[in-house]
């Protein structure tokens, strides 16, 4: 039975088995994906000690804490890109609208369809900027022919906030775009297959400010469609993107919750001790 | 055995001055080697090197030089005995003086007394030359020690960047190295070019390049010298390039997909299997490949023909069954087949890095947008390494074209006009071996033949690898 750790990391804030998480994701938004128990090992070490968390459906949720602390690898369990990393080993359970995704029954490759990922450095592949757009919906069989795939990659590329930058020339290889272009490009290219939610690894971590700033602003957008789960290690940047943050130390989810309350009022020490810069 | 003494002696010197340098700064010091500027090894090694190096350049270039010189004083002057001999046979004169002023052992050449008096003479006259050049040499070398060591020694002192000069010996002797290595390069392509020049001198090079007819053999014989018909290497260059294509058959996709294989799918355990094993593949030296061809590949592919061909006659193919019936041993695709096999860990090796430095970003972007593996692989890695890929084959094709050892043994020798895998063939390569083998006359236009040929293959070979490194460099920069 999963057991609800969402509010504190303390086993005895614990509320009953099976209950939903209901302070932690406050009336509203229903819960996109819910984690319960999740410990990662790669080999012999572990990175995750049980952790347990539930993800809104169409906001935007932050992850914070010090490098090497596992945000990187919770977030790879969500569409199961550590299936890749052949010594990394997951166990517990991720519920996405209820279903298992580490379920055998679901195909990895059909998951990392419906939740999208974009990286830290900004990875367009080595084609043209029209061919990164539709390198999904070509794999996935989205569009039936030329034209609709056109439509697809423009839409992508506008509500990526690309379109007017590039359309004149979507022939030009991606790898020729500045970096926050390639990151946006990124980002059309997660949105064109049409995901349910978005990953983001730190997406402004390799950007100038202002290329920053319009990140900033699409995930804002974004919002209002997606279900967006972002990296970041700027705490400013959490407070302006996210509406829930969750903080993670050393392995294990210390606390999460309204990204408010968690900057003006934390509840752990440790928490409290990350937000003012004491340490990480 | 006195030039042993002379570099015994040197390296003594040396190290009296390594050890003289080194008290002198330490003493400058108090002693006290925090002081000095550099440690003291670095004071000794100055004085070591300024003594050592410039009297052992000395040595080095007297003996080098040393024989060509007492030669040329020898036969400034030729005795008069001499004017009944050939020029070939005052060749051998002379040299027959220097064996005996050096106590070698003589041509057999037997001379008539007086020619044998007119030897001696000389013989003796070379051992004064060389007596004196090598007493000049160590008088000089020894001047060279002594300078060295007032040059450097009296300026030791706490105070001198020892240090700072002997990186300056060491710069200047990497410098040295990489100089002899181009010299000598340059040297082999000039010697290349000028005999190649003399080659077309006689045999026009459009004659050469495009002439069909290749038999050198008969250009041998003298009343036909520079008889161009038989300069023709089209054939040559067809043969060459059959078999090469054959063997970048063989190679180019296997290579490619073992590479593929190992860098995408092995796991570490398959890695440690396969890595080694292609190595050794790329360890046998290509004779062996060669009597592999000659031996074992070519009869059961003679055979399978054979066969084959069996299974047509009396057909309507009975042409064919014929034909494939009187296949021989030696063709171009076993040659090719051989080749390509020897090719196989070159690609893949090749391929497999560059395969690898292809960003892991790139596949897991493709990853994340729920590609498969295959997909990721054909849709974003090749693509992504596909530069680097074509220069690899490039170099592989380089390979093939100079490959000599399997051809020889499996190609065949006719220079026939064909792209016939089934015919046997000749290449460049083969040509060179048998125009060059065996006693040969220098200047025949037939050797000089085999400049021609080489000059065009190093042509060839030097555009391929500097594309194929230009493409594959590039490639690198792309992702550093
Ligand atoms: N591929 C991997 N192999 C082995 N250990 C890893 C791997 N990826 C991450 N780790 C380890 O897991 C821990 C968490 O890493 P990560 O999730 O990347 O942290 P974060 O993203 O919070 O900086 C770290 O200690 C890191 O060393
Ligand atoms: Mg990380």
């Amino acid at each position: 039975m999963p057991m609800n750790r969402d509010d504190s990391a303390s086993h005895e804030a614990a509320s009953a088995p099976g209950e939903q998480a209901a302070p932690a994701v406050p009336s509203g938004p229903s819960i996109k994906i819910r984690a319960r128990d999740i410990n990662v090992f790669y080999g012999e070490k572990q990175a995750l000690f049980d952790v347990a968390i539930d993800i809104a459906e169409k906001s935007v949720t932050s992850f914070i804490g010090p490098s090497g602390c596992g945000k990187s690898t919770f977030l790879r369990c969500m569409n199961r890109m550590n299936d890749t990393i052949p010594i990394c080993r997951v166990t517990g359970s991720i519920e996405m609208d209820g279903e298992d995704v580490n379920d055998k029954s679901i195909d990895p490759v059909v998951l990392r369809a419906r939740v999208g990922m974009v990286f830290q450095k900004p990875n367009p592949f080595p084609k043209s900027i029209y061919e990164n757009v539709a390198y999904g919906p070509r794999i996935h069989g989205l569009a039936t022919g030329k034209d609709e795939l056109d439509a697809i990659v423009e839409s992508s590329l506008r509500r990526a906030g690309l379109w007017d930058e590039v359309s004149d020339r979507l022939m030009q290889p991606g790898t020729g775009l500045s970096g926050g272009q390639q990151q946006r490009l990124v980002i059309a290219r997660a949105i064109a297959v049409g995901p349910e939610v978005i990953l983001m690894d730190e997406p402004c971590s390799a950007l100038d400010p202002i290329a920053t700033a319009k990140i900033e602003e699409l995930i804002d957008e974004l919002r209002e469609q997606f279900c967006i789960v972002i990296v970041t290690h700027s705490m400013a940047q959490a407070a302006r993107v996210s509406q829930r943050t969750a903080f993670f130390h050393m392995g294990r989810l210390v606390e999460s919750g309204a990204t408010d309350e968690m900057f003006t009022n934390p509840r752990d020490s440790r928490t409290q001790d990350y937000i003012t810069g004491r340490f990480g | 055995m006195l030039t042993w003494i002379a570099i015994l002696i040197l390296a003594a010197l040396s190290t009296v001055a390594f050890l003289v340098g080194r008290r002198k700064a330490l003493a400058s010091a108090g002693g006290s080697s925090a002081k000095m500027h550099s440690l003291p090894g670095y004071y000794g090694t100055y004085v070591a090197l300024w003594v050592g190096v410039p009297a052992a350049l000395l040595l080095f270039v007297s003996i080098m030089l040393g024989g060509r010189l007492e030669h040329g004083l020898l036969t400034a002057t030729e005795p008069p005995v001499l004017q009944q001999l050939s020029s070939e046979q005052k060749e051998l004169f002379f040299e027959d003086a220097q064996a005996l002023a050096e106590g070698r052992q003589l041509s057999e050449a037997i001379y008539e007394p007086d020619v044998k008096l007119a030897l001696e003479a000389k013989a003796n006259e070379a051992r004064v030359y060389s007596n004196a050049f090598r007493q000049g040499t160590f008088a000089l070398m020894g001047v060279l020690v002594l300078a060295g060591f007032l040059w450097t020694f009296p300026r030791l002192n706490k105070d001198f960047r020892a240090r700072n000069r002997v990186e300056g010996w060491v710069d200047g002797l990497l410098l040295a190295c990489s100089i002899v290595a181009v010299i000598t390069t340059l040297g082999i392509i000039l010697s290349l070019v000028w005999e190649s020049l003399r080659f077309f001198s006689s045999v026009p090079p459009a004659d050469f390049l495009l002439g069909t007819h290749w038999s050198p053999q008969i250009g041998m014989r003298d009343d036909q010298v520079g008889s161009s018909g038989g300069f023709g290497a089209l054939p040559l260059f067809a043969g060459t390039f059959l078999v090469m294509l054959i063997a970048m058959c063989v190679a180019g996709p296997v290579g490619l997909f073992s590479a593929i294989y190992l860098s995408e799918y092995a796991g570490p355990k398959a890695r440690a299997v396969f890595k080694p094993l292609l190595e050794i593949l790329a360890g046998v030296p290509t004779v062996v490949y060669g009597f592999f061809a000659a031996l074992t590949v070519g009869p059961i592919f003679r055979q399978a023909f054979n066969s084959l061909g069996g299974l047509f006659l009396g057909g309507p193919l009975n042409e064919l069954g014929l034909y494939l019936g009187q296949v021989q041993n030696q063709m171009a695709l076993v040659a090719g087949f051989v080749m390509g096999i020897m090719l196989i860990p070159f690609v893949s090796s090749l391929s497999d890095d560059i395969i690898n430095s292809v960003p892991q970003a790139l596949r897991d972007g493709s990853y994340a947008m729920g590609a498969t593996k295959s997909e990721t692989v054909k849709k974003v890695v090749l693509p992504a390494a596909l530069p680097g890929i074509a220069g690899a084959f490039l170099l592989a094709i380089s390979r093939a074209v100079g490959e000599t050892m399997i051809v020889t043994m499996a190609a065949g020798l006719q220079a026939k006009l064909t792209l016939n895998p089934l015919e046997t063939v000749t290449t460049v390569t083969v040509q060179i071996v048998t125009l060059l083998t065996g006693d040969q006359e220098f200047d025949s236009p037939k050797t000089l033949a085999a400049f021609g040929l080489g000059l065009t293959l190093f042509a060839v070979t030097l555009v391929l690898n500097i594309v194929a490194l230009r493409i594959v460099q590039k490639y690198r920069e792309q992702y550093d």
